[in-house]
C-alpha cells in the first residue's frame, strides 16, 4: 500500500520496461495458462467480489479468442448482497460459463453444520468447499488471495498444495523457483492457485480502472441502512442484525471487500467513481481487512488456523 | 501528501534481502515499510500491542514481518515471505528470506526472481563467513544488482573508516565472483540512517539511501536484447464460427524480443516457419518482449504443443540430453547418483537420471569437495544429468529463464533441486573506474 498514487517516472524506464500493472498482468496470465496446460479439472472460486471478478477478467484475456477452459465455483454463505448475486448470474450468462454452487445454507438445513451464535458464516464455508472439491474432483482451484492481505498469507505459494482433507501444511509447501511452478499432486490432493499473489489492493483497483471492468455497485458510495457492531458498519438484514441496543441509521457508505454480510463491514465514503475510490484507498491508513473484516480480527493466528483447515 | 488520480505507470522491482536476525534484517525491512508509509494504522497497532504484551517499551518493527505462529513462538522465521510496498516512483516486491540454518535454499528461492539483493552486515563484525555465503548465492543466481548495507553504524560511532574497509573487502570478494555491480551503503536500521531518510550524522557519505537506490536502479531489461525464447504453454484453438482456423501458441516470452515476420524454428522438432502475428492479450502488436505473455500466430500449420520452444531460426540453442549444471538441493531427502527424477525446464517436464555429482561446493571458502556421492538439503554442487528426451537449454549465464530447471520427485511430487545450466560463476568483471561508483574509490 502506498500513500500516493504513483505517477510516471521518467528516466528509470527503458523502452522495454513494463509498467507494474503490465508486469503483474503478464505474470497472472502465465499462471492461468500453466494450470490449463498441466491440470485436468481446474475451477475458479468466484464470489462476485472484486478479486474474483479480476481473476475472471484475466482468465478471459489469457485464452482469448477461445473460451476459458475452467468452470466457476461459488461458495454461497446464504448471506449474500443481492447486487453481488445479480452480478454473478449476469457474468456467468454473458460468457457462457458453468457455475457450481456449494451452499452453506444447505449444510445448515441438513444439520451437518450449526449456525454460530454470532451469526457469522465465513468460517462455515470450509466444509462445503472441500466436499465440493472432492465430489467434482477439481484438481486445481483458483483463489483470489493476495499475499499483502494478511501476515499468514505472506508465505503462501502461488501453487499451494492441499491434501485430501484440503489442509494446508506450511512445512509441506514447495519452494517456488524462477517461474517454474510445480503442480504435481497425488490423486485426491489438489492445488490451490493464487494468480493475484503479488497484487496489492491498490494494484487491483488501478487495473480495474485501466481495463474498465464493471463491478457490483456496493463497491461505490451509496446510502444504506447500517448499524454499528465491533467498530464496523454492518448491513441490517435477516442474518442477525441489528440486535437489541444496536440502532440502525442511514449512512453514505461503500464496501472495500465483499464477503458474508454478517462480517463484512462498510466504510464511510463518498467515492462514487473508480477514480475517487482509488484516491480514497491511496490515502487510507487502514488495510483492507483491518477495516472491514471482523472474522480476521478473532485472533492473531485466526487466518493461519483457517488456512490449515482448508479455508481459501 | 499529494494524491493524483491519474493511472500510475511505475515500474516494478523484485528484490531480496539476505542477512541474519542479529544483523538487524527484520528491523531494516520493518524500517523500509514503516518509513515509506507502507505500514498502515491497524498493522502498527497490532505490532504495538504485541510489543507491549512481550514487555517491550517501543514497538518492535521486526514484528511487522513475523508471519506464522510457530515463528512467533520460537522467535524465528521460516521460509520466504513476500512483502509489498510502493513509493510514488516504483512498486516493490520483496522476497524476505530468513538468515538462520535453513537459509541457503530460501535465499536461492528468493534470489531466483530477484533483480537486486540487499546483503546486510553488522558494522562491528564486518565481512564474515555468512556474508561470503550470501555474496556467493547472489553470484550463482546471477542477480544483476547487489547492495551491501553496512548496518549498526551507530555502534561504531558512524566512522567512515569502518564502513570503507568493509565496503572494500566485500566489493573485492564479490567482483572476484563475477558480481557485476555492488553498491555499498552505511546505515543504521534502528535509528533510521540512510534507509529511507538520509543520515544527519554521516555527512561524509554522499550516495543514495537504500530506498533511493531501490527506486532508481535500472530494472534489468538486458533480457530483451538476448536470444528470443518462447516456451509454449498452451495452444489456443477456439474452433468457433467466428474463428474457425485460429491457432495460437500461448506463452510468456522467457527472453528476448519477437517481431512479426521473424523466421522461427520450433524445438525439438526443428520445423521452421515465420511469425505471422502476435496477440498481446487480445491486442495485435508488431513486436513483443520478455516478460510479456503473448500468443504467437505462425504462417504454417506445424504440429506444436505444450512444452515446445519457439526460437529465432538464426539463434537457436542446441538440444542435448546431457546437462551439466550447478544446483542447490532444496528437499529434505538427499539426492544421490542414480536417482530417477523428473526435470522441468520451461514448460516441458521430462524423465531424467542423475548420472554424476562431480563436486559439492562449500560456500564459506568456495572450496570444492570431489564426488560427495549425494547432496543434502541446502547443499550446492555440480550435477550431470541425462534426460529421456533432448532439451533446448541455454546457459544460465545467458538466460535465467531458459537456463534454469527444477528436479521433481516422481513419487510424491516434491521439488528436489534448483538447477542452473553451465558454469557456476561469471568471470570477474574488470574493476570499474571510480567514475562509475557513487563517489567511492575502491
Amino acid at each position: 500500500m502506498t500513500t500516493t498514487v504513483a505517477k510516471t517516472e521518467e528516466g528509470t524506464a527503458s523502452p522495454y520496461a513494463l509498467s507494474h500493472l503490465d508486469a503483474l498482468e503478464s505474470e497472472a496470465v502465465h499462471i492461468f495458462r500453466e494450470v490449463a496446460g498441466e491440470f485436468e479439472r481446474p475451477v475458479i472460486l468466484f464470489s462476485g467480489g472484486k478479486d474474483s471478478i479480476l481473476m475472471l477478467h484475466l482468465a478471459l484475456k489469457a485464452f482469448a479468442p477461445a473460451a476459458i477452459p475452467f468452470s466457476l465455483l461459488h461458495v454461497d454463505t446464504g448471506h449474500n448482497f443481492a447486487e453481488v448475486l445479480e452480478y454473478r448470474d449476469r457474468v456467468v450468462a454473458a460468457h457462457g460459463l458453468r457455475l457450481h454452487v456449494a451452499s452453506v445454507q444447505d449444510y445448515i438445513d441438513r444439520g451437518v453444520l450449526k449456525e454460530r451464535p454470532d451469526g457469522t458464516r465465513n468460517p462455515l464455508q470450509t466444509l462445503p468447499l472441500t466436499e465440493k472439491i472432492q465430489s467434482e474432483r477439481f484438481d486445481a482451484v483458483f483463489g483470489g488471495g493476495r499475499r499483502d492481505e494478511e501476515k499468514a498469507r505472506a508465505k503462501e505459494r502461488v501453487f499451494s498444495l492441499r491434501d485430501e482433507f484440503s489442509q494446508w501444511d506450511p512445512r509441506r509447501q514447495r519452494p517456488e523457483l524462477w517461474n517454474l511452478y510445480n503442480g504435481r499432486h497425488a490423486p485426491g490432493e489438489h492445488v490451490r492457485v493464487f494468480p493475484l499473489s503479488n497484487w496489492t489492493e491498490l494494484d487491483v483497483w488501478q487495473y480495474i480502472a485501466r481495463e474498465g471492468i464493471e463491478l457490483p455497485e456496493i463497491y461505490f458510495a451509496h446510502e444504506r441502512e447500517v448499524f454499528q457492531r465491533g467498530g464496523m458498519w454492518l448491513t441490517a438484514g435477516e442474518w442477525g442484525g441489528p440486535k437489541d441496543g444496536e440502532t440502525v441509521e442511514k449512512r453514505q457508505i461503500r464496501y472495500r471487500t465483499v464477503g458474508d454480510m454478517s462480517c463484512t463491514g462498510a466504510v464511510d465514503s463518498d467515492a462514487v467513481t473508480l477514480e475517487q475510490v482509488i484516491a480514497e484507498i491511496a490515502a487510507s491508513r487502514l488495510t483492507e481487512r483491518g477495516a472491514t473484516r471482523a472474522d480476521d480480527k478473532l485472533s492473531e493466528a485466526a487466518m493461519e488456523d483457517r488456512k490449515r483447515e482448508g479455508y481459501f | 501528501m499529494t494524491t493524483t488520480t491519474e493511472l500510475s505507470a511505475t515500474t516494478l522491482l523484485r528484490f531480496a534481502t539476505a542477512g541474519s536476525v542479529d544483523d538487524g534484517k527484520s528491523t531494516l525491512v520493518g524500517r523500509l515499510l514503516h518509513d515509506s508509509k507502507s505500514v498502515l494504522a491497524d498493522q502498527l497497532e497490532a505490532v504495538e500491542h504485541a510489543s507491549r504484551s512481550r514487555g517491550q517499551e517501543t514497538p518492535d518493527l521486526a514484528l511487522l514481518t513475523d508471519g506464522l505462529r510457530a515463528e512467533r513462538e520460537q522467535g524465528i522465521t521460516i521460509d520466504v515471505a513476500y512483502r509489498y510496498f510502493a513509493t510514488p516512483r516504483r512498486r516493490f516486491i520483496l522476497a524476505d528470506t530468513p538468515g538462520h540454518v535453513q537459509y541457503t535454499r530460501n535465499m536461492v528461492t528468493g534470489a531466483s526472481t530477484a533483480e537486486l539483493t540487499v546483503i546486510l552486515v553488522d558494522a562491528r563484525n564486518g565481512v564474515v563467513e555468512q556474508t561470503r555465503r550470501h555474496a556467493a548465492i547472489a553470484a550463482l543466481l546471477r542477480v544483476p544488482h547487489v547492495v551491501l548495507a553496512v548496518n549498526k553504524m551507530d555502534l561504531v560511532d558512524y566512522q567512515e573508516s569502518v564502513f570503507a574497509e568493509i565496503a572494500e573487502e566485500f566489493t573485492a570478494y564479490a567482483t572476484e565472483l563475477g558480481v557485476p555491480e555492488v553498491t555499498a551503503i552505511p546505515i543504521s536500521a534502528l535509528a533510521g540512517d540512510n534507509v529511507v531518510e538520509p543520515s544527519a550524522t554521516m555527512d561524509w557519505y554522499g550516495g543514495p539511501t537504500v530506498l533511493e537506490h531501490l527506486e532508481t536502479v535500472p530494472v534489468s531489461h538486458d533480457l530483451a536484447h538476448c536470444h528470443a525464447r518462447l516456451p509454449v504453454q498452451y495452444v489456443i484453438r477456439p474452433q468457433t464460427a467466428e474463428h474457425p482456423d485460429y491457432r495460437g501458441y500461448a506463452g510468456q516470452i522467457a527472453a528476448g524480443t519477437f517481431r512479426v515476420g521473424d523466421p522461427v524454428t520450433v524445438l525439438p522438432s526443428g520445423r521452421t516457419t515465420k511469425v505471422s502475428g502476435i496477440d498481446l492479450l487480445g491486442k495485435p502488436v508488431d513486436v513483443a518482449w520478455t516478460p510479456q505473455s503473448v500468443t504467437l500466430l505462425l504462417e504454417d500449420d506445424i504440429d506444436i504443443s505444450r512444452g515446445d520452444l519457439i526460437v529465432p531460426s538464426k539463434d537457436a540453442p542446441a538440444t542435448t540430453q546431457d546437462i551439466e549444471a550447478t544446483v542447490c538441493h532444496v528437499a529434505d531427502q538427499p539426492l544421490t547418483v542414480g536417482h530417477r527424477v523428473l526435470l522441468k525446464h520451461g514448460t516441458r517436464t521430462v524423465k531424467a537420471i542423475v548420472k554424476d555429482i562431480p563436486s559439492r561446493l562449500t560456500l564459506d571458502d568456495l572450496s570444492l569437495h570431489p564426488h560427495p556421492g549425494q547432496l543434502v538439503a541446502n547443499d550446492i554442487g555440480r550435477l550431470k544429468i541425462r534426460t529421456a528426451e533432448p532439451l533446448p537449454v541455454d546457459s544460465y549465464a545467458d538466460s535465467r529463464r531458459t537456463g534454469s530447471f527444477i528436479l521433481i520427485d516422481p513419487a510424491d511430487g516434491t521439488t528436489l533441486t534448483a538447477g542452473m545450466v553451465g558454469e557456476s560463476f561469471a568471470a570477474p568483471e574488470p574493476v570499474k573506474d571510480e567514475a562509475d561508483d557513487d563517489g567511492w574509490d575502491f
